[in-house]
């Protein structure tokens, strides 16, 4: 009777631990194979961050190559060529999350003034479609519209008489072709998130308004816009949380290892794969690697932070 | 009286505003809506196109000359592709269900109100989302200690479940009534027991939308091929295949070795937009049954966080 009566309804401290562990056992078990997956995934190589303190060589392995201490780091610091990853990171998340989200929101909202709603279930799976996609025919598709020889875009230019740029070695101008491509690739997603929130509103608000005389404009003013403000505040807080986390798979397919755009477009995550796979460099790999882990780490809690003591509702933790 | 008022609100007349907005919409959306969609028709259509008129015309969306050659030239030789596909459909499939399976047992578990380590073991997940030792040690774990370098389980493994995906199971779960878990406890049967027979079968919409976006991440793979998959394996995932023929001459040529052409006359440009439509096409094919699901996913999830 008791026994069961524990199993219900936990009261801490009742009985010992091994006590505790026996009745919840096969729950335990339940989590086992989840607890595992992270343990080797996740926490086993986080001791390996220690790379980053030695001069790496491959039959050493982590622990036993030549301890250097910061060397690493001084040099990343002072060959400037952290501070360049770090910018280029930042520059474009800043980017994607102010442009991105203003798009967003005005496909959300004007979508929401739509009384057809098979137009708006149509957009809405167009607009979602590319968030299906690998990232390599992101990067093909780019290529398709925008290559010097024949892409679509420089044709229809020459056609029209015009001179299409040379993108693909021209580090001034393309950064725009990947914010482009990343607002064409999440606009369909981050409309879906805004869309659920405006259906979220309370509509008596719009009827109310629409009886007092309100027009399409100061409704989406005075109602829809506010209602929303708080929906943005956190997605822009845990956005500036993410902002020194890169998105590798739009990076590398887009840009490769077309080294003449580096200045522009080498993040984080794209420089420290060639420090893996083709420069063999695992130290420097791994001394960014860690300045972005710690670093990262540090925004999100702040972010959290921030975000608790707005609405605590929504904060991680 | 009441009445009235209702009518009046719901047949408000339509002023200038609301007549702009509206027309406003349907342009801007419906156009970006195109958008979206017109890089996918254009590659399709190139791919039907000749070698011979991409050089002269480029990349257009109705090409001067249509061909099946680089199907034909993939198909005649269909070994790498086919071999491809096999392993992408073989992981996706063995992926998903042993990912979904483990992702359902522990998001139950953890959202049992009863369970005294829920919390610990919440954290503990969850963190690695906040914290991680970055790319290069998970890396040297993967090829050094573990030995995973040209194993097809160090691309499986890593894709099994994320973080994300186990909290969104857990707010799925947490939907259902305790009382379900309760009378099952009543009738005697044991928690493992509870959630095969009484769980999984009212979970069905979340556990279609959670293993749509893991079987989508195991389709879509071609990161973890690139890292750990060397020459010696034959067969690729098969975006990681696309990957290395639109990147590397040497593999597009091998792609279709078997069929004895000269490396000159190669349809390289077609050969790729050809690949691509081939190795997309299932998922395009499925999006329009599926993507509901990825809606209702995306809700929960924004809502709950």
């Amino acid at each position: 009777m008791k026994a069961s009566r524990a199993a219900y309804d936990y009261r801490p401290s009742q009985h010992g631990f091994l006590y505790r562990l026996n009745q919840n056992k096969v729950l335990l078990l339940m989590c086992v194979p989840a607890i595992l997956f992270f343990l080797f995934f996740s926490y086993v190589p986080m001791p390996g961050a220690y790379v980053a303190f030695t001069n790496f060589n491959y039959n050493g392995g982590i622990f036993g190559s030549p301890f250097v201490g910061l060397q690493n780091f001084e040099f990343l610091f002072t060959s400037g060529q952290l501070a360049q990853l770090l910018r280029n990171t930042v520059l474009y998340n800043l980017a994607f999350i102010i442009l991105g989200n203003i798009l967003q929101m005005f496909i959300a909202i004007l979508l929401n003034e739509v009384m057809c709603k098979k137009f708006v279930k149509v957009t809405q799976s167009l607009m979602f479609l590319p968030y299906f996609i690998s990232a390599v025919l992101v990067g093909l598709l780019v290529y398709n519209m925008i290559n010097a020889d024949y892409g679509f875009l420089t044709n229809l230019v020459k056609s029209m008489g015009g001179e299409m740029p040379k993108l693909y070695s021209d580090p001034n101008t393309f950064p725009i072709v990947i914010v482009i491509a990343k607002l064409w690739q999440s606009t369909g997603y981050g409309t879906v998130v805004y869309f659920a929130a405006i259906c979220g509103i309370d509509a008596s608000m719009m009827e109310a308004a629409k009886v007092d005389g309100a027009n399409g404009f100061q409704r989406i003013r005075y109602i829809t816009l506010p209602c929303l403000k708080g929906t943005v505040i956190i997605l822009f807080l845990f956005a500036i949380g993410g902002i020194v986390k890169g998105d590798f798979g739009l990076f590398y397919n887009l840009v490769g290892t077309n080294s003449v755009l580096y200045s522009t477009t080498d993040i984080i995550e794209t420089y420290v794969y060639r420090c893996m796979m083709n420069t063999f460099n695992f130290s420097q790999g791994s001394a960014v690697g860690l300045f972005q882990s710690v670093f990262g780490f540090a925004l999100v809690m702040v972010a959290n932070y921030v975000v608790k003591k707005l609405d605590p509702d929504y904060s991680l933790f | 009286m009441a009445k009235n008022l209702k009518e009046s609100g719901t047949r408000v007349k339509l002023d200038k505003a609301d007549v702009f907005i509206r027309g406003f919409t349907y342009i801007f959306t419906g156009l970006f809506a195109l958008a979206c969609l017109f890089p996918f028709l254009l590659i399709v259509m190139s791919s039907f196109a000749t070698e011979d008129s991409i050089r002269r015309t480029g990349f257009t969306i109705w090409p001067s000359d249509f061909t099946t050659y680089s199907y034909e030239l993939i198909f005649k030789a269909p070994d790498m592709m086919v071999g491809s596909y096999l392993v992408t459909i073989a992981m996706t499939i063995t992926g998903t269900a042993v990912g979904l399976f483990i992702i359902a047992m522990t998001g139950y578990a953890l959202q049992r109100r009863d369970f005294p380590y829920r919390n610990k073991i919440s954290f503990y997940i969850f963190f690695t989302s906040l914290f991680n030792a970055g790319m290069v040690p998970f890396y040297l774990m993967m090829v050094q200690v573990y030995n995973l370098r040209d194993s097809y389980f160090a691309v499986w493994l890593p894709l099994l479940m994320s973080p994300w995906l186990i909290i969104l199971m857990k707010n799925f779960i947490k939907a259902i009534p305790h009382e379900i878990t309760e009378s099952g406890k009543i009738d005697g049967a044991g928690d493992f027991r509870i959630f095969i027979t009484l769980i999984l079968p009212t979970v069905t919409p979340a556990l279609a939308t959670i293993g749509l976006f893991i079987a989508l991440g195991y389709w879509n793979e071609w990161y973890n091929s690139s890292l750990f998959l060397t020459s010696s394996v034959r067969y690729k995932p098969l975006q990681y295949h696309l990957y290395s023929i639109v990147n590397k001459v040497a593999a597009l040529k091998s792609s279709v070795a078997g069929s004895m052409v000269a490396t000159e006359s190669l349809p390289a440009e077609t050969l790729k937009m050809a690949t691509a439509v081939v190795a997309t096409g299932p998922i395009i094919l499925l999006y329009p049954f599926v993507q509901k699901y990825f809606v209702s996913g995306l809700t929960v999830g924004a809502v709950k966080g």
